[in-house]
């Protein structure tokens, strides 16, 4: 049946289809909803895992024991799960093994750009790329055939254009492979260096092979048309090319990207003129092209940075501007901000007061970092606001007393908890405040270790994050509601005054879960009205300034009381 | 038929462009087309500048539109739809609903929200139809449904059987909201 399908949902499809059994993964933009639709079918079993790491180790055992198993993340996931990734290209697989990773060209959703592809080469392991929807669904049943039939993981590269865009597929039904035999093999499953230093070799010796596929495979295609430009393109760049050119170019079309193929690249080299390579990020294949001397164009002219678009390969491929109106008018920038009712919002005001240095993560409350707000110093990856805090504060010991870090439910479970344990052992008196709404937010909801839901929404144990606290060795567990900002204030200052390590846990789950009830709008009485602006200093996107007074956007507002709180001419009601 | 579609549809995260362009892609594909819909999510949603391509076709490559591509431009704000007025085509429509919603560096007051937007678009030679959504929302029984709205303003400049629409709606709506929703199409296509 033909479907308009977004390119996540479009693997979740083909993962279905093709008899996968274990999904495991850990949410992150742009490759959340493979795994939320995977969770749909009842024939995968489906988990959100605390971490990368965890996720694919989950799905390397369930691989081991005989079923294809999947795991998902976004590219920064995959420093986290390099671990066991690289080992696991050494032991291979029992039934088939896909490792999803989705790259974010442009970092719509993220803290850098780096390339997925890079992981390929280094832990040696053949990276399929989809280009739409269609190829999101086909390239699965591909990638677990090659997982089985040459023993090995199999990286399937995304990126955000290709993730969260629609176009049509047509399903099919699943097929349900058997589980196949598990046997004991220490050879081949224990990676201690007497069996690693076997397995080496065998590794080089698949990437041969591999690399003797590139040469034929139908994932690589050849589409010739005008001779005159040739271009060598994989995933979205292909489609930026194809829609530039269209039949006035020729196309090497890759769709396995590791290992790249080399006659098929010089034999197509030399049907045409002049080759070009358009790769976004690095110049992977531009690289591989001039090792085996075929002359190529590549980021001389295009950009190592950002995303590319089919504006950007026609203008630097010389093709001029199309025609469009220019408005002649500044437009302010819109950044995205803080829901209105964003239980982070109090304690961002609170830390922004005590113009604390603050050790931030990564989450929704990353925007804490914007004005007016402004209360982030930090922001490196998951988990980095806890240790780095840790480390500023031993090296400037008199900072303890000024400085917290803030993280998020998620994000602490993430790969929090083992910075807190790292204070707690090296008698650290840093302030930790995790800001538990109850949700994995920013990604769009998710359930995690501490809301005591599954994927599918079952009930099930949730971590007790005060006794975790308290257990890894913290003395000093607070709980405190952030849309109470005098009781917020209060407690950060005691907190950071003591010369113990400390968790504030800031509890309120977010505005935007269903189960939440919502107060009336709020209302700005004007005649009462002092222009004092000091609502505006919470950064609500529902309250600003019309006419020299405040007004709040009732569609926005969902009475969370925190302007209110910040009147003192009490004309908010 | 018209042999391609470019469309925009912009507005401010949290609006409900999703359901729109959703809603717009399940139309072309019922009409045949190749159709490619490019969605935004993570980061970008949370009350940030949001655009979301929906183009159709013989067979689409890119998901995205460029500069002075787009047949028609859906702006679900007034500041959003003066932002992206560089991407209509210069015989394209752009329909803008009248509500004005600040950005954060307004609302600090480290930028101004520009007067007369609307005006000074259609001053540039733009075909620009203004249209109050939100209150025609309000009137279908939600603020909420102001993208349906538009997409039934939408639907009154594009030459496609009213039961295409419906479809369309009953597939990509919730059972719950699809009478009101249908209430806010109609609203929209009258005008």
């Amino acid at each position: 049946m033909k479907k308009l399908m977004l390119g996540n949902e479009a693997v979740a499809r083909g993962l279905f289809e093709s008899g996968c059994k274990v999904v495991s993964s850990y949410p992150g933009t742009p490759s959340t909803e493979i795994t939320e639709y995977a969770s749909k079918y009842d024939e995968i079993y489906c988990e959100w895992a605390p971490n990368e790491k965890v996720a694919a180790e989950v799905a390397i055992g369930a691989a081991i024991g005989g079923a294809r198993s999947f795991c998902g993340m976004k590219h920064v996931g995959l420093n986290v799960a390099a671990d066991p990734l690289f080992t696991a290209s050494y032991t291979g697989v029992n039934a088939g093994l896909i490792i999803g990773v989705a790259d974010d060209p442009g970092m719509h959703s993220s803290q850098n750009e780096q390339d997925s592809r890079n992981y390929a080469i280094a832990a040696k392991l053949p990276m399929l790329e989809p280009a739409d929807s269609k190829e999101c669904m086909d390239y699965i049943e591909k990638a677990y055939q090659l997982s089985e039939e040459y023993d090995t993981p199999v990286l399937f590269r995304l990126c955000t254009r290709v993730s969260h865009s629609q176009s049509l597929v047509d399903t099919k039904e699943r097929i349900e492979p058997e589980l196949k035999e598990y046997k004991k093999d220490i050879a081949k499953y224990v990676m201690m260096p007497a069996m690693a230093k076997r397995k080496h070799p065998v590794v080089e010796a698949r990437q041969e092979k591999l690399a003797a596929l590139a040469e034929t495979t139908e994932l690589n295609q050849v589409m010739m048309g005008d001779t005159k430009i040739g271009i060598i393109a994989a995933g979205i760049s292909y489609q930026y090319a194809r829609e530039v050119f269209g039949e006035h170019a020729s196309y090497l079309k890759l769709g396995l990207i590791n290992p790249l193929p080399t006659k098929l690249i010089r034999d197509f080299a030399a049907k045409v003129d002049q080759l070009y390579v358009i790769e976004e990020l690095d110049d992977i294949i531009e690289t591989h092209c001039q090792k085996i001397g075929v002359k190529v164009i590549g980021k001389e002219i295009f950009s190592k940075i950002g995303e590319f678009s089919q504006k950007i390969v026609a203008e630097t491929m010389g093709i001029p501007e199309k025609e469009h109106f220019t408005l002649d008018e500044t437009i302010p920038m819109r950044p995205p901000v803080m829901c209105a009712g964003c239980p982070h919002r109090g304690m961002f005001y609170v830390l922004s007061k005590l113009k604390l240095t603050v050790f931030g993560d990564i989450g929704c409350y990353t925007l804490g970092a914007q004005a007016p707000l402004a209360a982030i110093d930090t922001t490196v990856c998951m988990g980095a606001s806890v240790s780095g805090l840790h480390g500023f504060n031993e090296a400037r010991p008199d900072s303890a007393k000024n400085s917290v870090c803030v993280i998020g439910d998620s994000t602490f479970i993430h790969s929090g908890v083992t910075g807190l344990i790292n204070i707690a052992y090296n008698q650290g008196i840093s302030t930790v405040i995790i800001l538990d709404n109850s949700i994995t937010g920013m990604t769009g909801h998710q359930q995690n270790p501490t809301t005591g839901y599954t994927i599918k929404g079952d009930p099930t144990a949730a971590v007790d994050l005060e006794a975790l606290c308290h257990a890894v060795g913290i003395p000093r567990v607070r709980v405190v509601d952030p849309h109470d900002l005098a009781e917020a204030e209060k407690t950060v200052r005691e907190e950071i005054a003591v010369d113990q390590p400390s968790v504030i846990i800031a509890r309120r789950p977010c505005a935007l879960l269903k189960y939440v009830k919502h107060n009336p709008p709020l209302k700005v009485n004007r005649d009462k009205c002092k222009s004092c602006k000091a609502c505006l200093k919470v950064g609500c996107p529902a309250i600003s300034f019309k006419d020299g007074k405040a007004v709040i956007d009732e569609t926005q507002c969902v009475g969370c009381s925190l302007c209110k709180q910040m009147c003192k001419f009490g004309c908010i009601e | 038929m018209k042999k391609s579609y470019h469309v925009m549809i912009v507005g401010v995260g949290g609006q409900g462009s999703l359901l729109a362009s959703r809603l717009l892609g399940n139309v072309f594909m019922q009409l045949g087309y190749d159709v490619k819909v490019s969605e935004v999510h993570g980061m970008s949603q949370r009350g940030g500048s949001v655009v979301t391509y929906v183009k159709a076709g013989e067979q689409v490559f890119s998901p995205t539109v460029e500069p002075g591509e787009a047949d028609l431009i859906l702006s679900f704000e007034q500041l959003e739809g003066a932002r992206w007025i560089s991407y209509l085509k210069k015989d394209g429509t752009m329909i803008v609903n009248t509500q004005k919603i600040d950005p954060m560096p307004v609302i600090t007051g480290a930028a101004v929200y520009p007067d007369n937007l609307i005006e000074k678009c259609k001053a540039l030679g733009a075909k620009v139809i203004d249209v109050d959504a939100l209150s025609l929302a309000e009137e279908a029984g939600s603020a909420k449904a102001t993208n349906v709205v538009l997409m039934g303003v939408l639907a009154s400049h594009m030459d496609v059987a009213e039961e295409i629409w419906q479809k369309a709606l009953e597939e990509c709506v919730p059972p719950k909201f699809l009478e009101m929703n249908r209430k806010a199409f109609a609203l929209g296509k009258a005008q």
